[in-house]
Formats: C-alpha cells, sequence, structure tokens
C-alpha cells in the first residue's frame, strides 16, 4: 500500500485551481468481479451488445425518470456549477466541473434521443457510446460523491447526484461494476450490515461496550440487541460496532436511552444504517436493504425508529424509506417515521429529560461539519433547516465553545469530505486527498483564529474519511467525532431519570 | 487475480495485497507482507497480529478496535492500550495494515 500521496498546500482560502485536463483520467476504481455483480442480478462481466444494451437501458431511465430527461435537456452551459465541486477544486481536472461531467452523458444522449445527433453528430458534439466513452465515464462517474453542492448553485436545480447514480445503473446493467460499492452491498445481503459483522461478534462487540461504560461511569447501561417489545428500534451504521470515533456516538446514544428511561433494541438482522444501493442507483438494491429495516420492525414489535449518525442513511430514511417499504403504520403515530437520534436527543433535552456538565467538554472548540446528504437532501424536526440547528442545539447544550466555519463552507453550501457516495475506498485515496482540500482549508481557517480542536459532524462516512485525511493534512486524527460523542461526554447520568 | 512469490510458493491476493485464502497466512508470509508495507515486526507486533487472528477464528470478522486496544493493554501493559500505540506500531492503521500483515481480509464499510 503506497503512502507517499501528494498532499495539496492549504491555502489562505479556496481558490479556483487552473484547468489540468486529463489530470484525474487515470484513476479509476477496481471493476467488481462475477463474485459480487452476479448475486445482485447484473450481467457477472460485461456483456457482448454492451453498446446496444446501455443506450437501451439509458432509454428505459429517461422515460422511467423524467428527472434525468430534463437534467439531459436543460442545461444552458451558464457555468454557475463549474468551480462549486471540491473534486474540480481539488483537482483542476475540468472533468470534475459538474457541467462537464453531466456532459460526459449528455454527448450519449445527444448522439442516440435527439435528432440533430442522430443525423449529424458532428455538429452538436455528440459522441458514440464506445470504448473511450465507458471508460471515462467508470472513471469520472466515479469521482462524484453525489454531494449535490452544485445542484445549489445551479439555477435550473440540475442534480448531478442523479446523473451519477444514472450512469452507475447504466453501467451496471452492462456488467461493468464498482467492486466495493458491489462488495459491500453483497455483504449487507449475506449477513446484515456494511462491515459483515455476525451476530456472535456483535453481541459480543456490544457487551464489551456496556462493561466498559459500566467502568468508566459506574452506570449499567444496555446496548440491548434483538429485544423484542422494545419501544425504540435504533438503526445505525455498523461502523458505530467497529471504528473509532464512531464508537463514542454509540455509547452517546446509549446513555441518552438509558438516561430517558426509553427502552430501545439494536437488530442483529437489521444492522446497517447504511445504503449504498442509493450510491449505484438502484432503486431495487435500495428497496431490498431498507427492507430489512421495516421487517425487523415489525418483528421487534417496536413503536419507533430512529436512526444513528450516518449522512446517507438519513437520506434513504428520511426522503425514501416510506416510498421503498411503507406505510410504517404499524408504529406510534405520535412520532416521526424515521427520526434522527439528534431530533430525538434534541426532544428530551426540550422536555428536560436530560442535564449536561458542559465542562465535560471545555478542553474542546468545536465546529460542525455539515454532512451532504443531511443538509442538501433531507430535513430534521418540524422547522426548515432543522438539520442544521438540531445538531448545533446539541453541541450548544453540551459545549461551552462552538464556532462556525466560513458561511460558504456551512449549512447547504456545505463541502463534502471527499469520500462519500462509495468513494471511500482506498484507490481512490488520491481523488480523497484532493477533495478534501476545499473544506480542509475551511477548518484550517477556524482552527487558526479560533483555536479549533474538534470537528463535529453526524456522518460514519465523513468521520472515517477525516480520520485518515486530517492528518495527511497535518491534523490530529482525534479532531473529528461525532456530535453524540460530545453529548456522551457531558450527559449527566443518575440524575432526573425516566422524567419522560 | 494479483499475487506475489514467496520460497517457492504462489501467493493469491486481492487488488490491494490482502491473501485471498485466510489458510494461506504463515509467519513467512506476515513478515514478507509485513516488509512491503515497511513495518518492522517486533515482538509488539507479533502480539497484535496474533490476538487478530485468534479473534477472527472465533468472530469471522476482525474486533472492534477499542477490543483490540484493551487485549493489548492487558497483555503489553496499560501504557499500551490505546489507539496512538497501534497506530505507532502500524502507522498504515490498526484495522487496515495489521489485518493485512495478519492475512484477515480487508474490512469493507466506512471504515
Amino acid at each position: 500500500m503506497a503512502h507517499d500521496h501528494e498532499v495539496p498546500e492549504l491555502l489562505d482560502d479556496i481558490k479556483t485551481p487552473a484547468l489540468k485536463p486529463g489530470s484525474m483520467g487515470h484513476l479509476a476504481p477496481y471493476p467488481a468481479t462475477e463474485k459480487h455483480m452476479k448475486p445482485l442480478g447484473f450481467p457477472e462481466a460485461r456483456v457482448p451488445d454492451w453498446e446496444k444494451r446501455a443506450v437501451e437501458k439509458m432509454g428505459e431511465m429517461l422515460k422511467k425518470y423524467r428527472s434525468l430527461q430534463v437534467y439531459m435537456d436543460i442545461c444552458v452551459k451558464c457555468g454557475a456549477c463549474t468551480d462549486k465541486c471540491h473534486y474540480f477544486l481539488g483537482t483542476g481536472d475540468p472533468n470534475n466541473m459538474p457541467v462537464q461531467r453531466a456532459e460526459l452523458m449528455r454527448s450519449v444522449y445527444r448522439r442516440y434521443f435527439t435528432v440533430g445527433g442522430r443525423m449529424f453528430p458532428g455538429l452538436v458534439k455528440a459522441r458514440d457510446f464506445d470504448e473511450e466513452t465507458l471508460k471515462q465515464w467508470f472513471t469520472y462517474y466515479h469521482q462524484c460523491s453525489q454531494c449535490r453542492r452544485c445542484s445549489v448553485f445551479c439555477p435550473y436545480g440540475i442534480d448531478t447526484a442523479e446523473i451519477s447514480m444514472a450512469a452507475r445503473e447504466i453501467m451496471d446493467a452492462i456488467g461493468v461494476g464498482h467492486k466495493y460499492t458491489a462488495e459491500i452491498v453483497n455483504k449487507v445481503h449475506d449477513i446484515g450490515n456494511n462491515l459483515g459483522i455476525p451476530k456472535p461478534a456483535l453481541s459480543g462487540t456490544l457487551q464489551f461496550l456496556e462493561d466498559d461504560m459500566l467502568e468508566n461511569t459506574g452506570h449499567e447501561i444496555k446496548l440491548p440487541l434483538d429485544q423484542e417489545g422494545a419501544e425504540v428500534l435504533l438503526i445505525t451504521p455498523s461502523a458505530d460496532f467497529f471504528s473509532e470515533p464512531h464508537i463514542q456516538s454509540l455509547m452517546g446514544y446509549a446513555k441518552v436511552f438509558h438516561q430517558a428511561g426509553i427502552s430501545y433494541t439494536i437488530s442483529s438482522y437489521a444492522s446497517e444504517a447504511a445504503n449504498f444501493g442509493m450510491f449505484i442507483g438502484s432503486f431495487e438494491q435500495k428497496k431490498k436493504i431498507a427492507k430489512r429495516v421495516a421487517e425487523q420492525a415489525r418483528a421487534l414489535k417496536v413503536k419507533r425508529i430512529v436512526v444513528g449518525e450516518c449522512g446517507h442513511a438519513w437520506r434513504v430514511a428520511y426522503s425514501f424509506w416510506n416510498t421503498l417499504n411503507g406505510p410504517f403504520d404499524y408504529l406510534d403515530p405520535r412520532y416521526p417515521v424515521p427520526q434522527h437520534i439528534c431530533e430525538f436527543t434534541h426532544d428530551l433535552i426540550q422536555k428536560g429529560a436530560l442535564t449536561f456538565d458542559k465542562e465535560a467538554n471545555d478542553a474542546y472548540v468545536v465546529t460542525m461539519h455539515d454532512s451532504c446528504n443531511v443538509a442538501r437532501a433531507s430535513r430534521m424536526g418540524s422547522h426548515p433547516g432543522g438539520q442544521f440547528t438540531i445538531p448545533r442545539d446539541l453541541i450548544r447544550a453540551t459545549c461551552n465553545h462552538f464556532v462556525d466555519m466560513d458561511e460558504d463552507t456551512i449549512h447547504e453550501k456545505t463541502l463534502c469530505c471527499g469520500g462519500g457516495g462509495g468513494l471511500l475506498t482506498d484507490e481512490l485515496m488520491d481523488l480523497r486527498i484532493k477533495g478534501a482540500m476545499p473544506r480542509v482549508t475551511a477548518l484550517k481557517r477556524v482552527m487558526d483564529e479560533h483555536k479549533v480542536n474538534f470537528l463535529a459532524l453526524i456522518c460514519a462516512i465523513c468521520k472515517a474519511q477525516f480520520n485518515k485525511i486530517l492528518p495527511m493534512y497535518g491534523i490530529p486524527m482525534d479532531t473529528v467525532g461525532g456530535v453524540h460523542q460530545l453529548v456522551s461526554n457531558a450527559i449527566q447520568l443518575g440524575t432526573n431519570k425516566g422524567i419522560v | 487475480m494479483p499475487s506475489f512469490e514467496l520460497n517457492g510458493r504462489t501467493y493469491e491476493t486481492d487488488e490491494d495485497g490482502y491473501l485471498i485464502n485466510l489458510s494461506d497466512w504463515n509467519e513467512e508470509v506476515a513478515a514478507y507482507v509485513a516488509k512491503q508495507e515497511n513495518v518492522d515486526m517486533s515482538e509488539n507486533h507479533w502480539e497484535v497480529v496474533n490476538f487478530l487472528r485468534e479473534y477472527y477464528e472465533e468472530y469471522k470478522i476482525a474486533p472492534m478496535i477499542r477490543i483490540l486496544t484493551k487485549a493489548i493493554g492487558k497483555k503489553l501493559g496499560k501504557d499500551k492500550g490505546n489507539t496512538k500505540y497501534l497506530y505507532d506500531l502500524y502507522p498504515g492503521g490498526p484495522a487496515k495494515q495489521a489485518c493485512k500483515i495478519a492475512g484477515l481480509p480487508k474490512p469493507t464499510g466506512c471504515v
């Protein structure tokens, strides 16, 4: 494994780079093989008539998804998006400008689905779906983290994430898949979670953490598994059972449930909040993965579902669960379906059920990184913008020192961590490092100006990405952590227990 | 399929150099992989590798990092039972680099 990646120099501010055409053309992810493609219902290898099949698939999708048709037709090449993608800002490769990334598909669309392109392809810059085009698709549609920052600035609201999802779906349909995501989707089907943690390991891990919390707090804080009749089913990313700093947030959730006196359970069958079906644009896979949650909610007879700190999982849960596997009419209608863990903790604070010793976090000056799928593809709570205010309210309730980063880099304009959308894989490390540069630049600024030393967030991918990338920029890895890690540090146990 | 040769035998790996067949692993293989990773294997390095293999044998997954740090703390002394020490041993990360040397599959997911 090479460790000698080139790390961009951080400037005072995020600047538009000089163009470096083709500079990222070499960096494609590992292709999926038969072992991972076949069980997902995709061709096990590239099919012989792949050009024809890809165009047919594109035709089907244009009919099925009217949005895609609009995105193909409506772009006026105004250029508003060109300097908004973190991968373009970090690499200078024009194919990482959102307009140009989409053009890789639009040029094919024009060739096969417009009169001008069919008759005079050269005049309208229409391209055949050939070997070179496919290579570019596989490369650059895996250099998009589907974060949707560009769409915030597009006057027509063109959603590049949806275009990149469609491209990946078309490629899967001809047997050209991405190993990292395909392997993970298989693991969820086979074992129940992205990491492939079997039930005995999960059970042992939770027991270990219970013992750990008892030792450290003196309180018997439970992490129940497969408990029928619990009030709440907690669905959280499996990284919360495995990695630092993710585990810290898991213990934070457990302490909140404990202190509020609300019974809950984790499920070994639905032990994953993440849903990589979304990253590959597959409705069927997304539905099948999410179905495990709906089935377990019924089987365990819970009344509510609460989702842990995972960005794209929250998008899938908040925006798609009901369409995929609803209606959830067997749950308690007094609570939102689903409910985010931040919203859950926030409500308890409003009710006076939780108290905090903010001084426990006095070593930290905290800033908040809004994760893309939470910020731009969902909401939280009952007020517009709740996805921004609720996590920040939790930070302010548990910490004395909080400061936001530059306003162009937070809320709906937040910059991606550089590892989302199924790109959190080591062979794309060069892209991940460069793509993180804009976010790290904004972070470094508040570190220098306000002595910030803690980057709080609510996404498992962002946590893993920053944990790996920040040290490369000379920032300690423990600078990054979950919002519920701060909750965990400050929550007062044993007072006013069970108020609600 | 990528592979490497060692003492006249061929070992299949994935693209990142993780062994495909867990049963192919032996200490010579571990030493070879460690060398490729620029990790100089001390006794303490071997303690990590041995624990990872024992845990994997029982649970079919690498341990959560906190379980690993606690186990290492018990074996090597409390001052060594922390993430920082594990990263000192394995700069490429205890989950990924140590697993690779221990012949375990690469952890997948948001890690």
